[in-house]
């Protein structure tokens, strides 16, 4: 895979505070990368170095090899996808008119707008003909948040950013909202950067984990090793003690650990996490649950599953 | 009964007390203080007016249905008027034209109750914005029917007017290029100067300082301390008098009101503009609008209420403010109030002082009718 996004020795300071400090990463074209950490931490500083809302004082963002100062910042930001926490959707516009701004600013014609408003409603379950001409105010949480999302990727940008996209929404809408975004990030194949304080999203979310601490980036790779080999006592303290095992376990899909085998009771899904597994033989007093399409995962190999040293060993 | 009606009770206490006081006042030429004359003996037909009169007022007291009590107030003022109008009639002897015969204290205070309760009962109607308008247009229309119909060509203002005709349209000219001019100076400078502090916070404190100074300083002391500095620059500097710069005249004067104006402009833009979600200028910003579009685009059209509002507070102080513009021969409906003092005619005062109060008025209701408008949509989100 090629690299979409190279980040390169970026920093920020204020006046000699500094924000963000020497940081370096690269994110393969088509993955999410998600960049957790303390408020104050530099995330969304670096977040907004990357489409040029926040001007480097030093370092360089590549994007597919160019360099982001090789077009005006109103311009390139036209090539990148922004959604932020609380939508920000224009209180005066239209659904519509909302997600077809950046379009409109391309100069895209009419039709050309209108059907792909109408292509991104449906791909984001609002059916057109009842949301296009809705104002914002008239819609629920999740759905402006939906619709700020559509409004990012109108233009069909190769990159998307987004800023704690999901901290408005209540738990149960959060949960299905990220769902749903992963699902529409693999279908779209566009590379996604995140800002999130919440370890959960990113494990649940990322390909690849980038943890800031004070300004500087303290460690970067997948969720997998994040968890089972934090770099430093302050990224132990971020993933949280009590939780590891079960973020541990919501990065495999069950089908992948089932083995032959019979179990009694309703099946669970073959995508389901074994975090779910894990959830369903303890709420129904089973030692093993059947999956979808065949297999079964017993509790000792959830358990096997949950501790770092099966990681490490495979 | 226990089904009084507190504001209807409050109207007939008005209404009643202008009854019972003079509702002309009759004098034997312009400048002499008259005599009052009531109601019941201004006319053959005054006393059953009265009486008619009363028990509306009496009957407001009541909870009835405020259509009714509209139907009434509108009534009741058209009743008013023509009475007024037909006193002078029959007041005046027939070939005596120095005589006058001029509203008095209780046809104001007659006048001022039926108002109250034609805006209470229009009040809980509730009606629509469009009807709001319609009102409006009714209510000038109404006026403008009985100026025009020359039912109070009798009364004395009306004949002070009669005696001034031509002045009169030149000095509602002058007034209104000073009241709008002012205002629209104030925009052309103000809304930028706004924007300009929105964004360099650093600017706000002392530039809103300079404003609320000049906004404090009393009005006539402004008009006063603009005679000698404009003067001052008319004589030595060169071109600037040729250019229009005086001392006394239309030019102090809408440099004084454009002053006034500065501040509610520019606050107010400042305080729209900071209104706006920020997320939602952010997300503008992030979506690749340039600066100038954000402004335009989602900035101000989201501020316009506040923006409006302003224009309101400034057109409606500066159609009073102007009035002060004839001390310093500004020209404007002043001009008539401060003769009409120097010769102690109050009719001639009336003349500049009542289409002040309709201007301010009609001004006023229409720029709030204008705010509600646009502000129909939801802030902020």
């Amino acid at each position: 895979m090629s690299d979409m996004i190279e980040i390169r020795n970026l920093t920020k300071r204020y006046d000699g505070a500094v924000a963000v400090e020497d940081v370096s990463f690269t994110v393969e074209s088509g993955q999410i990368a998600a960049l957790v950490g303390t408020s104050g931490s530099g995330k969304t500083t670096l977040l907004r170095m990357i489409n040029r809302l926040v001007e480097p004082t030093s370092g360089q963002v590549l994007i597919d090899g160019e360099d982001s100062h090789s077009l005006p910042g109103y311009l390139l930001r036209r090539r990148i996808g922004y959604a932020i926490q609380g939508h920000g959707l224009f209180p005066h516009r239209t659904v519509a008119q909302n997600i077809a701004t950046v379009p409109r600013l391309l100069g895209w014609s009419a039709d050309q707008i209108r059907d792909r408003v109408d292509e991104l409603l449906n791909l984001f379950q609002l059916d057109p003909d009842a949301f296009r001409d809705r104002m914002p105010h008239e819609l629920s949480g999740g759905q402006q948040q939906r619709v700020g999302v559509a409004r990012a990727l109108a233009a069909k940008p190769d990159l998307l950013l987004m800023d704690e996209p999901f901290g408005a929404l209540d738990p149960v809408i959060r949960a299905k909202a990220q769902d749903d975004l992963r699902h529409i990030q693999r279908q779209l194949g566009t590379t996604l950067i995140l800002v999130t304080h919440d370890m959960e999203e990113a494990v649940t979310l990322g390909d690849r984990i980038a943890v800031m601490d004070k300004g500087r980036l303290v460690q970067y790779g997948p969720p997998s090793e994040i968890l089972t080999a934090p770099a430093t006592p302050f990224v132990r303290d971020l993933i949280g003690m009590r939780e590891r095992p079960f973020h541990l376990l919501s990065l495999t899909p069950a089908h992948a650990i089932a083995t032959e085998g019979e179990a009694p009771g309703a099946p669970i899904a073959r995508d389901a996490s074994l975090r779910e597994a894990l959830a369903e033989c303890l709420w129904s007093g089973r030692s093993a649950v059947p999956v979808e399409g065949g297999g079964i995962v017993t509790l000792a190999a959830l358990q096997a599953h949950a501790a770092p040293t099966a990681r490490a060993a495979e | 009964m226990g089904r009084l009606d507190r504001p209807g009770l409050l109207f007939a206490l008005i209404g009643l007390a202008g009854l019972a006081l003079p509702l002309v006042q009759f004098k034997p030429n312009r400048i002499v203080l008259g005599e009052g004359v009531a109601l019941w003996s201004a006319l053959p037909w005054g006393l059953p007016l009265a009486v008619v009169l009363a028990a509306v007022l009496v009957g407001g007291c009541w909870r009835i249905g405020a259509g009714w009590r509209l139907a009434a107030a509108l009534a009741a003022l058209v009743a008013l008027v023509l009475a007024l109008g037909a006193s002078a009639g029959h007041l005046t002897p027939p070939d005596n034209t120095l005589a006058r015969v001029s509203p008095a204290t209780g046809f104001w205070l007659a006048t001022l109750a039926f108002a109250l309760m034609l805006a209470d009962a229009i009040t809980r109607l509730r009606p629509s914005l469009a009807m709001r308008w319609l009102l409006l247009g009714l209510a000038i229309g109404l006026v403008v029917a009985a100026l025009a119909s020359g039912i109070v060509d009798g009364i004395s203002v009306m004949r002070e007017y009669e005696a001034r005709r031509d002045i009169f349209l030149r000095e509602a000219r002058a007034h209104l290029l000073l009241a709008f001019g002012s205002l629209g100076l104030a925009l052309l400078v103000g809304l930028p100067l706004g924007v300009a502090l929105y964004q360099a916070r650093g600017l706000r404190r002392p530039v809103l300082s300079v404003l609320n100074i000049l906004q404090t300083v009393p009005s006539l002391a402004l008009f006063g301390i603009m005679i000698p500095i404009f003067g001052w620059i008319a004589a030595n500097v060169p071109g600037a008098a040729q250019a229009g710069v005086a001392g006394i005249g239309v030019f102090p004067a809408l440099v004084a009101l454009f002053l006034y104006s500065l501040l509610p402009v520019v606050s107010n833009t400042l305080t729209g503009l900071n209104g706006v979600n920020p997320a939602t200028r952010e997300a503008a910003t992030g979506l690749g609008l340039t600066r100038v579009q954000v402004l335009s685009s989602v900035l101000v059209p989201l501020a316009l209420p506040v923006l409006l509002a302003a224009v309101r507070i400034v057109l409606v102080q500066n159609i009073g403010l102007a009035v002060i513009a004839g001390l310093i021969g500004g020209g404007g409906f002043g001009t008539f109030v401060f003769q009409g003092l120097n010769q102690t005619a109050m009719d001639l005062v009336l003349l500049g002082a009542l289409p002040t109060i309709a201007l301010a008025l009609v001004a006023g209701i229409a720029l709030d009718l204008l705010v509600e408008a646009t502000s129909r949509r939801p802030k902020g989100a």
